[in-house]
């Protein structure tokens, strides 16, 4: 399962690039991709660096890291978290829920709404519901 | 090529820069630098636009660096974000965590001594807009690099994306055991205050931190050097 995943990431990431050179902006989420364009964009932009290339907590940053970062494609381990707590922890950061200093808080950086998208782009990519 | 030059005069990005257009550096800046970097604040400040830019902002350089860096780093151009800019284009998976693909990565302009130092005047000229930079917003305290460490690397953690010391810490952003030597206090203090004010959309979070916590950052930042705890 999570091999396939694997393999189907790099497709969402020159999806993105095409993105790029296009200048097309964040398009309505089709049955086809539960997700817009714009959380894409701002998955690569910020959450990679920690949470990989391939979604598994893998990023370029984790390394080094105390704590390493969470599995996006772990249906299970995502499964469990609620979308409140996904939007509350992208908003203001791991502290707030008790959980690591490593997750900043990006509320500064993305608005309620591109938060709102990425927690549907997070369901998409863990595969494990909607999360309600 | 042609390509992004276009795309970069439709995006305002090719512009008349605001320094003398009759100096040497100002010609090389002109032919050598602006189908990379941003030498007049673009129109459009989207994060399509930061996906689009080859290098670094230099349209406030003036506000930003330390000149006698400028001059030595043109000369001998080396990087400074161990997962270059924009890491996600120069990042791969691996059987471990994501690795910088070398492949991906060109080398910077190099120039001659001469060239470096008149370049280093032009880009000196750029200070960007007015209150980009909250000039003497840095206090210059010293601080204990034992105290300045636990902020860094435990309770603020900026650690996860920065090294502080040579080959410890994360790559998606710049290495800051050269930031003493590259970067004026003020400015490493405004960015950190918020980056998104400097470099809007940047992979750098906002964090609010308090005013001691800015000091004590900034200082421990500007303390530390590349010989420090190697």
């Amino acid at each position: 399962m999570k091999m396939n995943f694997g393999q189907r990431v790099p497709a969402f990431l020159r999806a993105g690039l095409l993105m790029a050179s296009c200048f097309v902006f964040s398009g309505p989420a089709s049955a086809d991709e539960p997700y817009t364009q714009g959380a894409l964009r701002n998955y690569n932009t910020y959450c990679v660096q920690c949470h990989g290339i391939n979604r598994n907590g893998r990023g370029i940053n984790s390394r080094d890291m105390s704590v390493q970062p969470r599995d996006h494609s772990d249906a299970k381990g995502m499964g469990d978290i609620p979308n409140e707590e996904i939007f509350h922890v992208i908003k203001d950061g791991g502290l707030a829920v008790n959980k690591s200093v490593l997750m900043p808080a990006w509320g500064n950086v993305m608005n309620d709404e591109e938060i709102k998208e990425l927690v549907a782009y997070l369901r998409f990519v863990c595969n494990c519901g909607s999360g309600k | 090529m042609k390509l992004s030059f276009l795309a970069a005069l439709a995006m305002g990005l090719v512009a008349a820069p605001a320094f003398a257009a009759d100096s040497v550096g100002a010609g090389i800046l002109k032919s050598q630098c602006i189908s990379c970097h941003a030498v007049v604040k673009p129109d459009n400040a989207s994060l399509d636009r930061l996906w689009e830019r080859k290098g670094p902002d230099l349209y406030y350089a003036g506000s930003k660096f330390n000149r006698p860096w400028l001059e030595k780093w043109l000369q001998n151009p080396v990087r400074i974000r161990p997962a270059g800019e924009l890491y996600t284009k120069h990042i791969k998976g691996s059987d471990k965590e994501d690795v910088v693909d070398e492949s991906t990565m060109a080398a910077h302009v190099k120039l001659s001594q001469a060239d470096a130092e008149a370049v280093a005047e032009a880009l000196m000229a750029l200070t960007g807009p007015a209150g980009l930079v909250s000039k003497g917003a840095f206090k210059g305290d010293k601080v204990s690099m034992s105290m300045g460490a636990m902020f860094f690397n435990k309770l603020r953690g900026c650690a996860a994306c920065h090294q502080a010391k040579p080959g410890t810490g994360g790559s998606s952003g710049p290495e800051l055991y050269t930031a003493a030597e590259r970067l004026q206090p003020d400015y490493l203090y405004s960015y950190i205050k918020n980056p998104q004010a400097i470099d809007p959309h940047i992979w750098m979070p906002t964090l609010n931190l308090a005013e001691p916590d800015l000091q004590r950052l900034t200082g421990y930042i500007l303390q530390l050097s590349a010989s420090e705890g190697k």
